[in-house]
């Protein structure tokens, strides 16, 4: 469905993409996982064309980006990490517009707006303009107006983020829900449990690099799927367990108390990276 | 092709109409202050050669007027929609061509242009001009309105801010609405600064609607000229949209 090749991008002397390889596959849910500047909005504007590839080269849906730019936007879906909707415009105008530059025929885009207004929950503020949204309202409208011409791949550049956590699960429903129609889905995020409910695969980036790639489990059961966590002189120490058996042995060993808990992607990149996706 | 030029001017039309009475009665003010100023104050004691000096200067008025809307249609709302809002990717992430975008968005530049000329020219009857409208004046109106918002467009694409865009409005807009032949014959004019003046497109707006409504004659060079603005000012526009990626 999508496949990046060596892909690199860089901003004068600053390496923001370092030459990634990456596939993914026909209707899959993808995660892009990394901490700040890590590189994945530089990714999506990549795969969308807002900006040139210093090296390597993308292919969706087997087609070249740099030769079938015209086809590639028709089948791909963005909903970028900044909201840029038309503020001047209803929430119905800019589905409108989107319908129109989109050559949807009138029939179809009318029928199609109302279904995707319903679906993300917005019919009843159709005809507000979009200034007077909340930020979660306008995000759902991206969602909606980046679905309305029918794109196989959708790209979602940290759809959650300053959203509250309803919102968030409101958002995770609605995406679990395309993955089930077979949608492709490529998101980014720095939320780890976000990475962890909706990705069956899930890439970390750190700095431009790709520093693992696989299922959200599989990454975890790499580490051990259970971690003893316990006060050390200056910071807290963590050891894995590859069995629940094996990590209350070793607690028991230990003179001072311990904690157990479950592996999960944060403990991934922490092990890989030596820091936290977010620092707290 | 034609369905997008048509989409990206529908877009305009309709936050325009949403405020269209509002627009109408903002763009009465200056008109009606120039008129007062120059055609009532000022023209009276002006003698001309032939006619007035208020159908002397309403031409040129039309023109300054005009290029000011245009340029402005476009420029700080597509300078905005390109560094701030960020609505323009919508256009750029949509299966259309540059052109279309461009064009679109030039002729709904032209439409606010020729909505207030239209209000300019009711005032200047008003007041008393004679000025005969027809089909080269409006040939000269319409290419005056393209070439400006064409212009507006192409600083917005170009320049990286608000601030820049302003810059441009004081330096290249306000001499040009004054020296180009808007209130007085340029030939009166040091011979340096007639010649600059003489290859700048306002001037040949001026030129051409005053030719056209007070003689009826065509005015053949400064249509070409305008012309000529146009057609550079639309490539530039193109070219710079198509390289917009970072
Ligand atoms: N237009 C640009 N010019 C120069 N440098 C840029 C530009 N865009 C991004 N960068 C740099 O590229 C790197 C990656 O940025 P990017 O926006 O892709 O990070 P990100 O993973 O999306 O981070 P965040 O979680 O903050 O959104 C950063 O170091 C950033 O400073
Ligand atoms: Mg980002």
């Amino acid at each position: 469905m999508l496949e990046l090749v060596g892909l690199t991008k860089k901003y004068g002397d600053r390496t923001a993409l370092a030459g990634i390889n990456l596939s993914v596959n026909n209707g899959e849910v993808f995660g892009l996982l990394g901490p700040n500047g890590a590189g994945k909005t530089t990714t999506i504007r990549l795969l969308t064309m807002l900006s040139q590839p210093t090296a390597g080269s993308i292919a969706i849906n087997g087609l070249s980006l740099s030769h079938d730019g015209r086809q590639i936007k028709a089948v791909i879906g963005v909903v970028p990490q900044h909201l840029n909707l038309d503020n001047e415009l209803t929430a119905q105008e800019n589905l409108e517009l989107h319908g129109r530059l989109h050559e949807i025929n009138a029939l179809e885009r009318k029928t199609r707006i109302d279904e995707l207004l319903e679906f993300v929950e917005l019919s009843d503020r159709k005809n507000d303009i979009v200034q007077t949204f909340s930020g979660g309202m306008k995000r759902r409208l991206m969602i909606a107006r980046a679905l309305l011409h029918r794109p196989k791949i959708l790209f979602l550049d940290e759809p959650t983020v300053g959203l509250d956590p309803q919102v968030r699960r409101r958002i995770w429903e609605l995406v679990r829900h395309l993955s089930g129609e077979g949608l492709t889905v490529l998101l980014t995020t720095h939320y780890i449990e976000e990475a962890e409910a909706l990705c069956q695969r899930v890439a970390i980036l750190d700095k431009g690099s790709l520093i693992a790639l696989d299922s959200p489990q599989a990454l975890c059961r790499g580490l051990g799927e259970y971690v003893v966590e316990w006060e050390g002189e200056e910071h807290l120490n963590t050891r894995f367990f590859p069995e629940r058996s094996k990590a209350a042995q070793f607690c028991n060993s230990l003179a001072v108390t311990a904690t157990i808990r479950r592996s999960n992607l944060e403990d991934v990149f922490v092990e890989l990276t030596g820091r936290k996706v977010v620092e707290r | 092709m034609i369905s997008h030029i048509v989409t990206v001017f529908w877009r305009d039309w309709i936050v325009l109409k949403r405020r269209l009475t509002r627009y109408i009665l903002a763009r009465m003010v200056s008109p009606i202050l120039y008129l007062i100023a120059f055609g009532w104050g000022l023209g009276r004691n002006i003698t001309m050669t032939t006619g007035s000096y208020l159908d002397y200067i309403v031409p040129g008025i039309i023109a300054l007027n005009s290029m000011n809307i245009c340029f402005a249609a476009l420029g700080t709302p597509v300078n905005m929609s390109r560094l701030y809002h960020k609505t323009l990717e919508e256009y750029l992430l949509a299966p259309i061509n540059a052109f279309s975008y461009v064009v679109g968005k030039v002729l709904a530049g032209v439409m606010r242009g020729l909505i207030s000329s239209v209000i300019i020219i009711f005032f200047a009857y008003l007041f008393g001009a004679q000025l005969k409208i027809n089909a080269w004046f409006l040939l000269a109106l319409f290419m005056n309105c393209a070439v400006f918002a064409a212009l507006g467009l192409v600083a917005a694409l170009f320049m990286n801010s608000h601030e820049e865009m302003s810059n441009f409005n004081t330096y290249v807009l306000t001499p040009m609405s004054f020296l180009c032949a808007t209130f007085f014959a340029p030939s009166q004019l040091p011979a340096f600064l007639y010649w600059i003046i003489e290859i700048l497109p306002l001037t040949h707006a001026s030129y051409a609607l005053r030719q056209s409504s007070l003689t009826g004659e065509i005015p053949g060079l400064s249509l070409i000229v305008l012309a000529v603005y146009l057609s550079s000012l639309l490539w530039i526009g193109v070219r710079k949209m198509q390289q917009l990626q970072d």
